[in-house]
C-alpha cells in the first residue's frame, strides 16, 4: 500500500510548527501504524534527514504512551484502541494521512509529536493513591467487596493514562482521566481512608494545570482506548459533592 | 498473544508439509497433529513454555509451520467454543481476541489464532542481596530487574508474583532500614568520583554523535538480534555460542565504528537514547552468551542440545551446576572476562528431580 502523510514537524517548544509532506511507499496491510513510521524514519535516516520523533514504549496498547492524532482523531480512527494498536489495513491505499500530537494546552510539544504529560502524573500524585501498612498480607476474607463494586473499580483502573481524553475534548478536559482514577480507588475499601481529601486535591490540581471542564460532549468516551465510560464522570461530581459537604460541614 | 489462552485452546499443525497453506478449516481432524496432546499426554496444551516453545519451533523446522514464512502453529479455540458456549470464552479472553483481530484481521472465534514463541525475558537480573541491595551500596533492584526469584524458566505470572513480593513484603522492611542510616546525608556531587562519571558519560556520548558512519542503529540492533536468536535462543550449543562470542564483538566494534547518531546531545534526540540502549544491548548479548556457554547442562528454558534425555528433554548436571552464577563486571575493554561467582543452590525440604510431563 501507498499513503501520502502529512506530519507535524516542530524542533522544539519555542519554535513554529509546520505539517510536512511524506510518502510511505510498499507498506503491508499487516504493518502498524507506528511501524509504518519505523519504516519512514528508516528511509528519512538514509537521505540524511532527521527522523520524526514520536512516543512509543510496549506497543500493545498497555503503557498509554503513543499519543498521536490522526485525521483529526485522538488514537486514530480504530476504536477501541491506542495508535499503536492501530493497523495500515484500516486506511485506504493511496490515502492521505494527517499524523498530529494530541493537541491540549497541559501538554506541552517536547518535538515533533512528543508531547509532556506530566500534568497528569501531577494529578494522580495529588490523591490517586493508597496508604497501606506494607509488610504483611492481610487476610483476604476480611475484607468483603461486592462483585459489581469490584468489577467497576476495575473498569475504572484499566485507565492507561494516555491523556485521549483531554486530546479529543473540546474543552481540554481531563475528567475522564481523573473521574476513573477517583472512581477506581474510592469504589474499594482501601481507598476509603483518604476519600474525601484524595477527590478535593485531584480536582484542585486538575484545575490548576489548565485543564477544562465536562460540558456532556463524550468525546472522551468515543476515543478511549481503555473503554472507560463517561458515567464515571458523573460518579467524580458525586464523589467531589460529598466530600466538598463532608469538608463544609467541619470534618 | 498471552500465554493463559493455552488453558482453552489446542495447539496443532497439518500433519503434512503439502497442507500448511491450505486453510485451517479445510485440513480434517486426521490430518492435523495435535503435537503437544501427542507427546505430553497428560499435561498436553498446558506443558511448560520452554517445552511448549521448543515444540513449536521443532514442527515449524520439520517444515510444517502455519501462515506466512511458515512460522506460526494454530492455537483453536473451536473445541472449547463447542464445550463452554461462545460467551463464556468472550468472558476469559474477549480483551485477547479482540488484540488479535486488531493485529491480523482476523476472528479468532472463527479460525485458529496463529502463534510462535518469542523472546521477552532474560532469565536473570542484577544480583542484589537478601535485603534487595545490589553490590552499589543505595542502589536497590526489585521485581525482575534481579535475579532472586525465578529461576531457570520464568513460571507464569512470575513478574506479578516478583513484584509483589519485593514491593509489598521485602522494601517497605529494608528500604527505610538502609535509609535510616543516610539521614542527613546527601551525596556531594562536587567530589573528584562525581566529576570522573560525569565526564566519562558526556565524552561516551559525545563519541556516539562523533562517529557520523553508515551504518543505522536500526541495522546493527536487527543483526544482533538475528544473531541472539539463532545461536542463544529456544535451543543452544557450545560450537554457537563460541561463534557467537566471536562475532558480538565485532558487531560493537562496527558499532563503535560505523554507527550514524543523527541530533545533538542538547535537544530532544530519541536516536540517541536509542544508540545508547543498542550499545548496552550489545555488552548484555556478550554476557548471555558467556553464562550460556559456562552452564555446561540444560536447565528450564537454557536448553543445550548436547545436553538432553533421550526422549529430548532438558538434562541437568546437578553436581557440577546446582549454582546461581553471577558475573562481576570488571569493566570496559574486559567484557570477555568478567568474574564468575558461584552461589550453590541448597534444597532442603523438596530435592531436585528429573522432570516429566509425559
Amino acid at each position: 500500500m501507498n499513503f501520502r502523510l502529512r506530519v507535524w514537524r516542530q524542533p522544539n517548544a519555542k519554535a513554529r510548527g509546520k505539517l510536512v509532506d511524506y510518502e510511505a511507499r510498499d507498506i503491508s496491510p499487516n504493518t502498524s501504524f507506528l511501524e509504518m513510521l519505523d519504516i519512514l524514519n528508516d528511509n528519512l535516516l538514509g537521505r540524511g534527514e532527521e527522523p520524526i520523533a514520536f512516543d512509543s514504549d510496549c506497543r500493545e496498547g498497555i503503557c498509554g504512551v503513543c499519543s498521536l492524532t490522526i485525521n483529526g482523531e485522538a488514537h486514530g480512527p480504530d476504536h477501541p484502541g491506542a495508535v499503536c494498536e492501530l493497523y495500515m489495513r484500516k486506511f485506504r491505499d493511496g490515502a492521505t494521512i494527517i499524523v498530529e500530537p494530541f493537541r491540549v494546552r497541559s501538554f506541552p510539544i517536547i518535538k515533533d509529536l512528543v508531547i509532556d504529560r506530566r500534568a497528569l502524573d501531577r494529578i494522580v500524585q495529588a490523591g490517586g493513591f493508597i496508604s497501606a501498612r506494607a509488610g504483611s498480607a492481610p487476610e483476604a476474607n476480611s475484607i468483603p467487596i461486592p462483585k459489581h463494586d469490584a468489577d467497576l473499580a476495575m473498569e475504572a483502573a484499566a485507565c492507561i493514562g494516555c491523556g485521549a481524553c483531554a486530546a479529543a475534548c473540546p474543552n481540554g478536559s481531563a475528567m475522564l482521566f481523573t473521574a476513573a482514577k477517583v472512581s477506581h480507588l474510592s469504589l474499594l475499601p482501601q481507598g476509603n481512608p483518604e476519600r474525601v481529601a484524595r477527590v478535593l486535591k485531584m480536582v484542585q490540581v486538575m484545575d490548576a494545570e489548565g485543564f477544562g471542564n465536562c460540558t456532556n460532549t463524550y468525546e472522551c468516551e468515543a476515543v478511549c482506548p481503555a473503554e472507560i465510560s463517561a458515567s464515571f464522570i458523573a460518579k467524580l461530581n458525586r464523589e467531589y459533592a460529598r466530600a466538598s459537604l463532608r469538608r463544609g460541614a467541619g470534618e | 498473544m498471552s500465554e493463559s489462552l493455552r488453558n482453552d485452546g489446542r495447539v496443532w499443525v497439518p500433519k503434512r508439509k503439502e497442507d500448511r497453506e491450505k486453510a485451517p478449516g479445510e485440513i480434517p481432524e486426521t490430518d492435523r497433529d495435535y503435537y503437544l496432546e501427542r507427546k505430553y499426554p497428560s499435561y498436553g496444551n498446558l506443558a511448560p513454555r520452554d517445552i511448549s516453545s521448543r515444540a513449536a519451533k521443532e514442527v515449524c523446522d520439520e517444515g510444517r509451520g502455519v501462515g506466512p514464512g511458515g512460522r506460526g502453529v494454530y492455537l483453536d479455540f473451536a473445541d472449547a467454543i463447542k464445550r463452554l458456549g461462545k460467551n463464556v470464552i468472550r468472558e476469559r479472553y474477549g480483551n485477547l481476541f479482540e488484540v488479535y483481530e486488531k493485529i491480523t484481521g482476523e476472528d479468532a472465534y472463527k479460525r485458529p489464532m496463529r502463534i510462535y514463541p518469542a523472546v521477552h525475558y532474560t532469565m536473570g537480573g542484577l544480583w542484589v542481596d537478601y535485603n534487595l541491595m545490589s553490590n552499589v551500596p543505595g542502589l536497590f533492584v526489585i521485581g525482575e530487574a534481579n535475579f532472586s526469584d525465578h529461576g531457570a524458566n520464568r513460571l507464569g505470572a512470575s513478574a506479578l508474583m516478583q513484584g509483589l513480593g519485593d514491593g509489598y513484603f521485602i522494601l517497605p522492611y529494608t528500604l527505610p532500614n538502609y535509609l535510616a542510616g543516610q539521614m542527613g546525608k546527601r551525596p556531594p556531587d562536587d567530589s573528584p568520583e562525581f566529576h570522573k562519571a560525569e565526564a566519562e558519560v558526556r565524552a561516551r556520548v559525545k563519541k556516539m554523535l562523533d562517529i557520523d558512519g553508515k551504518r543505522s542503529l536500526d541495522s546493527i540492533h536487527r543483526e544482533l538480534g538475528l544473531l541472539l536468536w539463532d545461536k542463544c535462543g529456544m535451543s543452544r550449543h557450545a560450537k554457537g555460542l563460541r561463534e557467537a562470542l566471536v562475532k558480538i564483538p565485532e558487531l560493537r566494534e562496527t558499532f563503535w565504528r560505523e554507527v550514524r547518531v543523527p541530533g545533538n546531545d542538547e535537544d530532544f534526540n530519541q536516536s540517541l537514547e536509542r544508540a545508547g540502549r543498542v550499545a548496552d544491548f550489545l555488552e548484555f548479548a556478550e554476557l548471555m552468551c558467556t553464562d550460556a556457554l559456562a552452564r555446561n547442562e540444560s536447565c528450564g528454558a537454557h536448553f543445550r542440545e548436547e545436553h538432553q534425555t533421550p526422549e529430548g528433554e532438558a538434562l541437568r548436571d546437578d553436581e557440577k551446576h546446582a549454582a546461581v552464577f553471577a558475573w562481576e563486571f570488571q569493566g570496559d575493554g574486559q567484557l570477555a572476562s568478567p568474574k564468575l561467582h558461584r552461589e550453590p543452590l541448597h534444597f532442603e525440604t523438596v530435592h531436585l528431580t528429573q522432570r516429566s510431563y509425559k
